[in-house]
């Protein structure tokens, strides 16, 4: 064991000493500690760094290369501006647990081996439960309890396939992994719940915009970024993972387009946002692979830019629905820059973040001569930009006047927006330090004619589009049924039809036996009672007789047994 | 209270104008920049164009028509704890 700082434990660690800290020495802890976890994760020596065993098995706690140094380079630097964003967060429980929250991912990322995965997969879990439930109203508890439920659920079935995989190969280590054992389609069933997959998708829109305007921040960046990570790591090239893509893409964009709520909105764009990566995965060339790390780091960067300037607007004006909101650009102009800019960079506006990760995904489809997946993903490019790309800043800062005068959100939230937004702006610009980072060497350029011009039509023709029809996007006070309903509505409502019937069947039996025992003791009555069978009084002369029949009887067998 | 420039009709119309000019200059642009080669609809001209408005105008409707079955009022759940 050498003396390197493992900075997803330096994170938890900090999480725990931050929870009694107040003032100055809460807000110094919770910006110098990211900081300093930015600081390691550029250091991290390539190879194991912590080795071990475990109940018998060796095992890689803490272990580096290209891919991981990546993904926890992007959640330290999140872990940061969430914090600078957070800093005037009143609750006590919030930044801690988001702190135990992202140092998990990294843990998630820096494990050689399934075990530790699993271990920090399940911090994680009742970090980001915390961040919802500290929200304090309600709902948020409500959400933060069927989240755990349906994190808890896929973390059984993760566990199962690490158990299963373990049992059969004696190896705990995390490498690629085939889809030929009921273990191994468990251990992707138990990523993809966290990837905001089918069929359980419907958590990550119910539970996110639930959590204060500062934890929604942090909730967008870990958990569907790790499950990134982990199917990047564990099941590049697995085809199966494009058609989930695919339908990722456009079930973000159809829900994003009928919802109402800014935060869902925004929820649903990341289900469509992972959907693009997964995509990548699936097709599983080095060109795409890069392209889905590429497009998790960036998507980090914007979605939290896109949220942060959502939760400016709710800690304004406490309002979080399109009907209620509009106008907000005359007092808000910041917020509304800054916003934009993470829309933009959302849609991969060329200049932007998005245009320089998102690209090299389609470039791949289109190299593997995948043209169905490739126009598919060019249909859903243009759908981002309808669904994130206007639809968000136009609802909240445009569209009609609410009346709503709030101001500029404070100067830490300013300047958590203000730095994210330069991120966007900058790797856009000058994208090779991004590709520096990538698992493989690139060879790929974004900025060619053809790239931009394509990119461009096709933006702002869907531009044209949200404006020709937007008589039809009118924004209603309605949600939308999704997958949810089936534990919110279907389950309950299963639960107690169950119920009655059995409660029916179960009177039914209890008094069907209590009708027995009645009888049989009214029939014992009658039979002891005194006119009874056995019970009514006999005279002596009686009983002679039949002790004289016995003895006969006796007699009769005693002879008919002699030879 | 004169209303926010940004607001005035003017603006709008001036905005729209703008707008198409860009439009117009975005699908011009094929002619200048050297545009590789695509079989089936990827080489049809201005591909990024029609093919953008169109699948959003599709995605727009699918969108709607889901909204027909699965739209609910947005107390919806909080009306089945009640019960």
């Amino acid at each position: 064991m050498t003396e390197v700082l493992h900075p997803g434990l330096l994170l938890v660690a900090a999480g725990l000493a931050l929870a009694p800290l107040k003032g100055t020495a809460r807000a110094a802890v919770a910006l110098v500690v990211p900081a300093a976890a930015v600081a390691l994760v550029l250091a991290l020596p390539d190879g194991v760094v912590w080795r071990g065993t475990f109940l018998g098995y060796p095992v890689t706690p803490f272990a580096v290369d290209r891919l991981s140094r990546m993904f926890a380079l992007v959640f330290a630097v999140m872990a940061f501006g969430g914090a600078l964003f957070a800093l005037r967060q009143e609750s006590r429980v919030e930044l801690p647990a988001a702190f135990v929250y992202a140092g998990s991912a990294i843990g998630v990322t820096l494990a050689g081996d399934l075990v530790t995965v699993f271990a920090f997969w399940e911090l994680m879990a009742v970090g980001s439960t915390l961040v919802i439930w500290s929200a304090g109203t309600a709902a948020a508890y409500r959400a933060s309890m069927r989240y755990a439920m349906v994190h808890l659920a896929g973390g059984v079935v993760l566990m199962a396939g690490v158990v299963g995989h373990v049992a059969m190969t004696g190896s705990t280590a995390f490498e690629r992994l085939a889809l030929d054992s009921p273990a191994h389609w468990c251990i992707l069933a138990g990523f993809l719940v966290n990837a905001g997959a089918p069929p359980l998708s419907a958590w990550l829109p119910d539970a996110y915009p639930e959590a204060s305007w500062s934890g929604t921040v942090f909730l967008s960046a870990f958990t569907t970024k790790t499950a990134v990570y982990v199917l990047l790591r564990g099941f590049p090239g697995t085809e199966l993972l494009i058609f989930v893509g695919l339908f990722m893409v456009f079930y973000g964009i159809v829900y994003a387009l009928l919802e109402n709520d800014m935060r869902r909105i925004l929820a649903y764009s990341i289900v469509n946002q992972v959907g693009f990566m997964v995509v990548g995965i699936g097709i599983g060339s080095q060109m795409s692979l890069n392209g889905a790390a590429a497009h998790a780091f960036t998507h980090i960067l914007y979605k939290a830019l896109l949220l942060m300037s959502a939760g400016a607007v709710l800690y304004e004006t406490g309002r979080r629905k399109c009907t209620d909101l509009g106008g907000l650009f005359r007092t808000m102009p910041l917020t509304m820059v800054c916003g934009t800019i993470g829309a933009l960079s959302i849609s991969s506006f060329p200049l932007t973040s998005g245009f320089v990760s998102k690209s090299m995904i389609s470039q791949a489809a289109a190299d593997g001569h995948l043209t169905a997946v490739w126009l598919l993903l060019a249909a859903a490019s243009a759908g981002v930009f309808l669904h994130a790309g206007i639809k968000f800043p136009w609802f909240v800062f445009f569209q009609k006047d609410s009346g709503l005068r709030p101001p500029d959100p404070p100067w830490s939230q300013r300047l958590a927006m203000l730095l994210f937004a330069a991120l966007c702006i900058g790797l856009g610009v000058f994208y090779q330090p991004l590709y520096r980072l990538l698992p493989y060497p690139v060879d790929y350029v974004p900025y060619t004619g053809y790239h931009v011009v394509e990119m461009l039509q096709l933006l702002l023709f869907s531009g044209l589009a949200f404006f020709a029809l937007l008589p039809l996007l009118k924004r209603t006070l309605t949600i939308t049924l999704d997958t949810d309903w089936f534990w919110r509505r279907l389950g309950p409502a299963a639960a107690v039809v169950l119920a009655r019937a059995i409660s029916r069947a179960d009177r039914g039996a209890r008094g069907a036996t209590l009708g027995a025992l009645r009888a049989g003791v009214r029939a014992t009555g009658r039979l002891m009672s005194e006119r009874g069978g056995l019970g009514r009084t006999t005279s002596t002369a009686t009983m002679v007789l039949w002790v004289a029949v016995l003895l006969t009887a006796y007699l009769v067998f005693y002879y008919v047994r002699q030879p | 209270m004169e209303p926010h420039w940004l607001v005035r009709p003017r603006t709008i119309r001036l905005l729209w104008a703008a707008f198409a000019a860009v439009l117009a200059a975005t699908v011009a642009a094929e002619f200048f920049v050297p545009m590789p080669a695509h079989e089936g609809l990827a080489g049809t001209f201005a591909f990024g164009a029609w093919f953008g408005f169109a699948a959003c105008a599709a995605l727009i409707l699918v969108a709607k028509a889901l909204g027909v079955f699965l739209k609910r009022p947005d107390d919806y759940y909080d009306e089945a704890r009640d019960d």
